[in-house]
């Protein structure tokens, strides 16, 4: 049933589970603030069981295009699909639909109501979607049990009158993934799964989100700032600045050998302790209701501040032009006016 | 003389359910313009640990043992004294700017204060100074007059950082200073305080759960794991080779990119890090331990010599290196 290695991240055969259709949403800015651009035009496709890293700063629209996603935020153009369908936002398909794709939230301290058992934690999920959502299992507890031992916490018995202070950090987690998991999604959103987590936590949670890959053939779309977590548990990585996917590709490609500026400043950063110079990008990501002309990443751009820009004539591009907006699929394409643009 | 020499300190908070030991017999030492990174998680007795060399714990910690700053025993001397050594002597850049900082006092009253209290000037003078620290931590002079909530969190740990600068201290201790920041911002301020440190010739104390971001920063590291350090030495040799297999476990959590063995083999330890009310038998790491013997369940190894300038507290370290049977 193991999708084998080289298949992972390559050239899936399949058309995507997931979809972002040159996606956009907006929010309304403060006063005098123009409208800000949180989603500013993503196509994103997210494969059977693949895991996709969405890598970025915060304010660079990650969290709320995964929201988008999830069918929590509606877009203010572009269309999700599922599985071949337009997500349509009529309550009774956007309900099937939340099953189908579950969200796993970082904290899952505060995710967690406190006064609820272990038990009734995974076992909501189950009571708003009904009899539908016991699939082959006959009984809820049944059912809160598979979960629960799924995401590792076995035997689940032990857990079930538990409340969530009586838990370790690592054990939350596994408790909202159970959530998750205890209605048989197809895909799961994981925004920061282990942003939270102490070091030696973080990898055991890791192996759970590669399991649940690998047996139950879910597909994860896993939003984080952290590269290493990207090198670790995914296929393929998107990286969004300022509202667009600025690189995307499989995973080995593009963080040994990334091209775009901010991707290489970004791997730069987190490799400092191998001795290699670090690309260190000033100034703080711009907002989103002033994305600025021209490339949105040209006023940090460590390429145009070097003089490699100029050195390869695109400088004027750089300052003027917008770069279009990268198609979806798993191929390696940046959006750099250094890089012939790929169509 | 070491600048900072800490002997057997031991920290024991009161609970419901009897004291809690919290740091439990730590030696260490720092020289002058030294960096020292400590690493351990959450629970494990670093910030306690920070804390203690100001006298800053809550009030019903028990404090024992002996930390001498400059030869100044900081658990005995009076009060009027500790007040010149916070600051101006040792001064703490505390993990989360946001809670550190005075919500309704600008930044430039709060970076002001420590000028205040220990350079006896007038109210109005340190106006520039406070303007001259603004710029050498990369803000501009007139950040003075905005409130915490209008800057970014990279901007308030930039203040808590003038604010540390504010009275020329000889240690710096930075507790967690970017563990909320983006990784970007966070290599900025590692960047500047490392700049800032090694100009001024300030020993640096820096604490921190990522092995790979003290590896970076520091010269020398010390792993601290329940309330202990279990291991110490050279900062790159830590990293690249460390001797407890705690350390190994922090060293592979976050992985190189490009580290074939780290790629779809995320790294970890079962289980949690020990209650520190709740302390296993023998040493605390064994029931997490890949490598434990049958003596680990009985013995509390202490820091054994394992080589120049290193030590480590696993009973495999005694057994890998024969003269280290007699430590």
């Amino acid at each position: 049933m193991t999708t084998p290695e080289g298949d992972i991240g390559g050239q899936p055969a399949q058309s995507p589970i997931l979809s972002a259709r040159d996606l956009r949403v907006q929010f309304a800015g403060g006063p005098g603030a123009g409208r800000a651009r949180a989603v500013d035009g993503v196509n994103l496709d997210l494969y059977p069981r693949e895991i996709l890293a969405l890598v970025g700063e915060s304010g660079c629209g990650k969290t709320t295009l995964a929201r988008t996603l999830l069918g929590l935020v509606r877009p203010w153009s572009g269309e999700v699909w599922f599985a071949g369908k337009v997500l349509s936002y009529a309550a009774p398909s956007l309900k099937t639909y939340r099953r189908q794709v579950q969200l796993v939230l970082q904290d899952p301290t505060g995710s967690l109501n406190p006064r609820h058992t272990v038990y009734e934690a995974v076992a909501e999920g189950l009571r708003i979607h009904g009899a539908r959502a016991l699939g082959s299992f006959t009984d809820e507890a049944a059912k809160v049990a598979d979960a629960l031992s799924r995401a590792g916490l076995r035997p689940p018995e032990r857990f079930f009158l538990r409340y969530p202070h009586e838990l370790s950090g690592g054990q939350r987690q596994r408790v909202v993934i159970a959530g998750a998991l205890v209605l048989d999604p197809q895909v799961i959103v994981a925004d920061e799964p282990v942003a939270s987590l102490d070091a030696s936590v973080r990898g055991e949670v890791l192996k759970l989100v590669l399991a649940l890959r690998d047996d139950s053939g879910l597909s994860a779309l896993v939003v984080t700032h952290d590269l290493a977590l990207a090198w670790n548990i995914a296929d393929r990585v998107a990286v969004m600045y300022l509202g667009r996917i600025v690189e995307t590709g499989p995973v080995e490609k593009i963080l040994r050998s990334p091209e775009h500026p901010y991707t290489c400043a970004l791997v730069s950063v987190i490799s400092e302790a191998r001795g290699k110079e670090p690309v260190i990008l000033g100034g703080e990501p711009p907002d989103p209701a002033r994305i600025p002309k021209g490339c949105r990443f040209h006023p940090r751009c460590p390429a145009l501040a070097s003089g490699a820009a100029v050195a390869a004539g695109v400088e004027a591009s750089c300052r003027g032009i917008d770069l279009p907006i990268l198609p979806g699929g798993s191929d390696a394409r940046v959006a750099c006016h250094l890089y012939p643009i790929s169509s | 003389m070491s600048l900072l020499e800490i002997t057997d300190l031991t920290v024991t908070y009161p609970s419901a359910s009897g004291p809690v030991l919290a740091v439990r017999g730590v030696d260490l030492a720092m020289d002058e313009g030294e960096k020292l990174g400590l690493a351990g998680e959450s629970g494990c007795g670093k910030s306690t640990l920070a804390l203690s060399l100001l006298r800053l714990l809550p009030r019903g910690a028990r404090v024992a043992g002996t930390i001498r700053f400059d030869g100044e025993d900081i658990l005995t001397m009076g009060w009027g004294r500790l007040r010149a050594v916070r600051w101006a002597a040792a001064s703490i850049v505390f993990q989360g700017a946001m809670h550190a900082l005075n919500p309704v006092r600008s930044v430039g009253d709060q970076v002001a204060e420590p000028i205040l209290v220990h350079e006896k000037v007038p109210k109005a003078a340190p106006r520039r100074k406070v303007a001259e620290l603004l710029e050498q931590v990369g803000l501009a002079p007139s950040t003075a007059r905005a409130y915490p909530h209008q800057l970014s969190g990279g901007q308030r740990q930039r203040v808590m950082i003038a604010m540390a600068l504010a009275c020329s201290p000889r240690l710096i201790v930075a507790d967690e200073p970017t563990s909320a920041l983006d990784v970007m911002i966070q290599a900025q301020i590692l960047r500047l305080v490392d700049r800032l440190v090694t100009d001024r010739g300030i020993s640096l104390l820096l604490i921190s759960h990522d092995l790979s971001v003290l590896t970076s920063a520091c010269d020398r590291l010390a792993v601290m794991y329940a309330g202990r350090i279990v291991e110490e030495g050279p900062a790159g040799q830590v990293f690249s080779d460390p001797l407890h297999p705690y350390s190994s476990a922090l060293a592979a959590a976050y992985p190189r990119i490009g580290d074939a063995t780290a790629r779809r083999n995320p790294q970890g330890l079962p289980g949690d890090p020990p209650d520190p009310s709740h302390l296993p038998e023998g040493c605390s790491f064994q029931p997490r331990c890949p490598v434990a013997l049958g003596e680990c369940v009985r013995t509390d190894p202490p820091l054994w010599p394992a080589g120049p300038a290193r030590r480590a507290a696993c009973v495999h370290v005694r057994d890998s290196c024969p003269g280290a049977a007699h430590g």
